[in-house]
């Protein structure tokens, strides 16, 4: 993976930028440049790509932050933000000529609001903390990414996260009402608040999922939702992926959107299944687990339905949770099937396309050829509802040209995602993972469009570069027009 | 002005390369139900898109749909109708308040507007439920963005700022759009005589619930005595609303949860299918307000902020008319006639820099005059300029709809 070749001008002068950084932050601790000290922020959870920071910097005060940003624009050095680095597309993998602009020393919730349903935090607070915080009072924050112990809020809004139950309660972008924010000059601007919608262009919108690469998050504001009075898991197995499939659109088309309703093949079942004994049925070769919540009265419901479906599909199990401890273990099996695989496999890569649901037997059959090609074993888990795939690679490392072969193995994975109508990546950004694979889905003017949104918020390109798109253009060549001919078309259409 | 109907996209990049050639301003438009929102666009020339319509995709079991910008909206909820299913954020039909017709209004209006209904709250915005884009930029560059697919993060999402750019960015040609099932069953708890104090804690106690209230509307008594449902006018007193939806059991055993919860609060009645359905059109559509030309504002606030806010307003103009949605995070205001500036100082200072306030109708020479958009922090409309200056840099889409583009050009 190329990054931008470090500017051997800003090297030159690191000991002068250290300097200068320390006179804005007030924590003596809070400008790191000792080479051991920087090793911890080398990777996010991208772990295969590793790059030292020349400088790391942990302020405490968002006027510290403008300080530091307005710096650095001075000074022609580019900045990488970082919140908790648990990116897994290799958002927040530092420059070896930038500042990592750590954002941990926000972690305080600033206030909970149950008038307005609505909790305000600092970027650096984990997305469970925020939860934690309202769920004695009956509340929970909706969107749950699998590393929700972990991730910070900030990071979440950057990479527009997702979860489990983001089929009916949306991503990051629906649960956030608003943000303040720095520009690389060192602005400090609010986005929302606590009322519905932007006015004027929505900034908060394109700010959502933009990766780090448009302004620094300072404060959060998320709405909250009351917990459900009562949730139950239900196991379908089926003989085959196609009829798991099958069973999951035929649930949506009768219009049942369960609060979640994922899915994993053979090989994630039973790894997953060693891992932590979720008592999955192991002789089959799809696994649905799907959640429902709200009153009992219309869990039942739906709960008869969907067996219904699922046995005209050719389920072979089916079971229900009878208790919360047993509707934990379901999930437990689930959430650890990371882990799980990676127990199997010295080193495994997560991918993250999206596909049109209807795709998905055409997808497996296509990713078990690929498999066999390349000689590397993938597991299978998958966000069902909402057809976001998470196939992971297994290899080893140390074995020499391993990894170029599961990078080539996954790309492939992902071009086959947008072939057949579906995207790149559903969650985990695009970061430096697939930045060279946008061409597979957009154009060079679309990608171009969206290089001048990032023109808008920071002409100089200074945040994250190298990051999400695979040519950097400027800004001034990427405003030029071009202009064809003055003659007034079509003479013979309609005019009033 | 002279309008061009358009039949394919190739005509409008055709008339965008015109357009750029000789720098002239070009009136996008669908069906022009909206063109009363925002400040007056005067351009020699317009472009029509009400004649390219289509659906082009339609797959109920992946909850998606494509179709083109200048198809209704009506006809693209009765198609959706035929599968029991729906666009969840109740696109508004403003028409009738703008002085036109009912069920005029295109697809790429509603997105291009970002309007969404009462059912915002919980549903989300019609932003929300925009999933891609096709069109052409003032650059008169084709471009797309987004997807078909429920999750999507690859690359910006520049469909946040189509939605609600009224136009002024881009000329949208293809939407796709996330659409969802039609609830079985729908229902609405009323509760009559809440004075206008106890509306919004009264509505938050719902949404904090665990019944999954899908709408809260407020109105005073002289805005329900509008409605033509009997329940709603009948009593004279002002009316509660909150909207349950859902299968059968579950929407009965809600209801009487609700009513349970509500107990001792005043006098309750429920509204069931047909009248449910049209009492919700009838907040959504702000109809309260339809008949007359008086500037009326549309304001989005935190919810607690409600009474204040319009204490504040009737303090000034006590012959303002209102009501509340969105739990209260919605105010409508319907100011008198005669202030010179439409009420716009008043109700912005009233909103004390917690939220913001469109005009949603007022005459041309208002809209001409004060800002119907809020106005922005200068830090975030250098932004806006920039945004601007990178979709449409001579200025050639809707000009001046939002900002005046002498404004624009000084900021970039």
């Amino acid at each position: 993976m190329l990054m931008p070749k470090p500017n051997a001008d800003v090297l030159a002068k690191r000991d002068a930028l250290v300097a200068g950084l320390r006179r804005i932050v007030a924590n003596p601790e809070g400008v790191i440049d000792d080479k051991d000290d920087l090793r911890a922020f080398e990777c996010d959870g991208l772990s295969a790509y590793r790059q030292l920071p020349m400088i790391a910097v942990l302020p405490s005060t968002v006027r510290e932050i403008s300080d530091i940003l307005k710096y650095c624009q001075a000074e022609g050095v580019n900045v990488v933000p970082r919140g908790a680095g648990t990116s897994l597309s290799g958002g927040a993998l530092p420059l070896a000529d930038g500042v990592l602009l750590g954002l941990g020393k926000f972690n305080k919730i600033l206030e909970i609001d149950y008038d307005n349903r609505c909790v305000v935090a600092q970027p650096g607070v984990t997305n469970l903390a925020i939860t934690d915080a309202v769920k004695g009072d009956g509340f929970y924050y909706a969107p749950d990414p699998s590393s929700q112990i972990a991730c910070s809020i900030g990071g979440n809004v950057a990479e527009n996260s997702g979860g489990v139950h983001c089929l009916k309660y949306g991503l990051t972008t629906h649960n956030l009402l608003g943000i303040e924010m720095v520009t690389m000059d060192g602005e400090i601007i609010r986005l929302g608040g606590k009322h519905l919608d932007a006015e004027g262009y929505d900034l908060l919108g394109v700010m959502t999922g933009s990766e780090g690469l448009l302004g620094v998050i300072t404060e959060v504001t998320v709405r909250i939702l009351r917990s459900p009075e009562h949730i139950s898991a239900q196991l379908i197995g089926f003989p085959s992926s196609e009829q798991a499939g099958d069973c999951v659109g035929k649930i949506i088309g009768a219009g049942i959107i369960p609060a979640g309703m994922e899915m994993m093949d053979r090989y994630a079942i039973h790894a997953a299944e060693e891992f932590c004994h979720a008592g999955y049925p192991l002789d089959v070769e799809a696994l649905l687990i799907i959640e429902l919540d709200g009153p009992e009265v219309e869990i039942a419901h739906y709960q008869t339905q969907i067996d219904a479906i699922a046995k005209d599909c050719g389920a072979t199990v089916s079971r229900i949770s009878e208790t919360e401890e047993e509707r934990m273990t379901f999930w437990a099996g689930r959430k650890a099937a990371f882990p799980a695989v990676g127990r199997i496999s010295p080193d495994y890569m997560c991918m993250d396309g999206t596909i049109p649901r209807s795709q998905l037997p055409k997808v497996l059959k296509r990713m078990n050829e690929l498999s066999k090609q390349y000689g590397l074993r993938v597991a299978n888990v998958f966000h069902a509802g909402d057809g976001n795939l998470h196939p992971l690679i297994l290899f080893d490392a140390n074995n020499p040209g391993e990894l170029e072969k599961c990078e080539a193995f996954g790309a492939d994975i992902l071009k086959l995602c947008v072939e057949v109508g579906g995207v790149l990546t559903g969650e985990h950004g695009v970061g430096i993972e697939k930045r060279d694979l946008m061409g597979e889905m957009f154009s060079e003017e679309d990608l171009k469009q969206q290089q001048r949104l990032k023109c808008a918020f920071d002409p100089g390109g200074r945040l994250n570069p190298g990051k999400v798109f695979p040519v950097l253009h400027r800004c001034a060549e990427l405003g030029k027009m071009h202009v064809h001919n003055g003659e007034l078309p079509f003479p013979d259409i309609p005019r009033f | 002005m002279q309008i061009s109907k358009i039949t394919e996209e190739q005509q409008i990049a055709d008339m965008l390369d015109w357009a750029l050639a000789g720098k002239h301003g070009l009136t996008i438009q669908g069906a022009g139900s909206k063109a009363g929102i925002g400040r007056p666009v005067t351009t020699e020339q317009g472009l029509d898109l009400s004649g390219l319509t289509g659906v082009e995709m339609y797959e109920p079991a992946e909850l998606v749909m494509k179709a083109k910008a200048g198809t209704k909206v009506s006809e693209i909820q009765s198609l959706l109708r035929q599968s029991e299913q729906r666009l969840a954020f109740d696109p508004p039909d403003y028409g009738p308040l703008l002085g036109g017709t009912a069920e005029a209004g295109t697809l790429g209006g509603i997105f291009s507007a970002n309007l969404s209904g009462s059912a915002r709250i919980k549903a989300g915005s019609a932003r929300d439920h925009l999933l891609g884009v096709q069109g052409f930029t003032g650059r008169a560059q084709a471009f797309q963005t987004g997807s078909r697919v429920m999750k999507n993060v690859t690359g910006y999402d520049l469909c946040k700022l189509v939605a609600g750019s009224y136009g002024t960015l881009a000329i949208a040609t293809s939407l796709t759009f996330k659409v969802l099932p039609r609830p079985e069953k729908t229902r609405t708890v009323l509760l009559y005589d809440v004075p206008l104090e106890k509306a919004q804690p009264l509505m938050n106690r719902g949404l904090s619930s665990v019944h999954d209230i899908a709408a809260a509307a407020w109105l005073p008594a002289d805005i329900a005595a509008t409605c033509d449902i009997e329940y709603i006018r009948g009593p004279g007193k002002s009316v509660l609303a909150l909207k349950i939806e859902g299968p059968g059991p579950s929407a009965e055993f809600r209801c009487t949860a609700i009513r349970e919860m509500l107990a001792g609060e005043g006098a309750l009645e429920e509204l069931h299918g047909h009248n449910s359905e049209s009492f919700w059109r009838f907040v959504s559509n702000a109809s309260a307000f339809a008949g007359n030309n008086k500037p009326l504002w549309k304001l989005s606030l935190p919810p607690a902020n409600a009474a204040p806010f319009i204490a504040a307003i009737r303090d000034k103009a006590a012959e303002a008319d209102y009501f509340l949605d969105w739990g209260g995070g919605l105010v409508w205001v319907q100011m008198p006639d005669g202030l010179a500036d439409g009420g716009a100082t008043l109700v912005r200072d009233a909103l004390s820099g917690a939220g913001h306030a469109t005009l949603i109708r007022g005459s041309e020479a208002l809209r001409g005059k004060i800002a119907p958009f809020q106005p922005q922090p200068t830090a975030i409309q250098k932004i806006n300029a920039r945004i601007k200056d990178g979709f449409d840099p001579e200025n050639i889409l809707n000009p001046g709809r939002m900002y005046a583009v002498e404004e624009m050009k000084a900021r970039v």
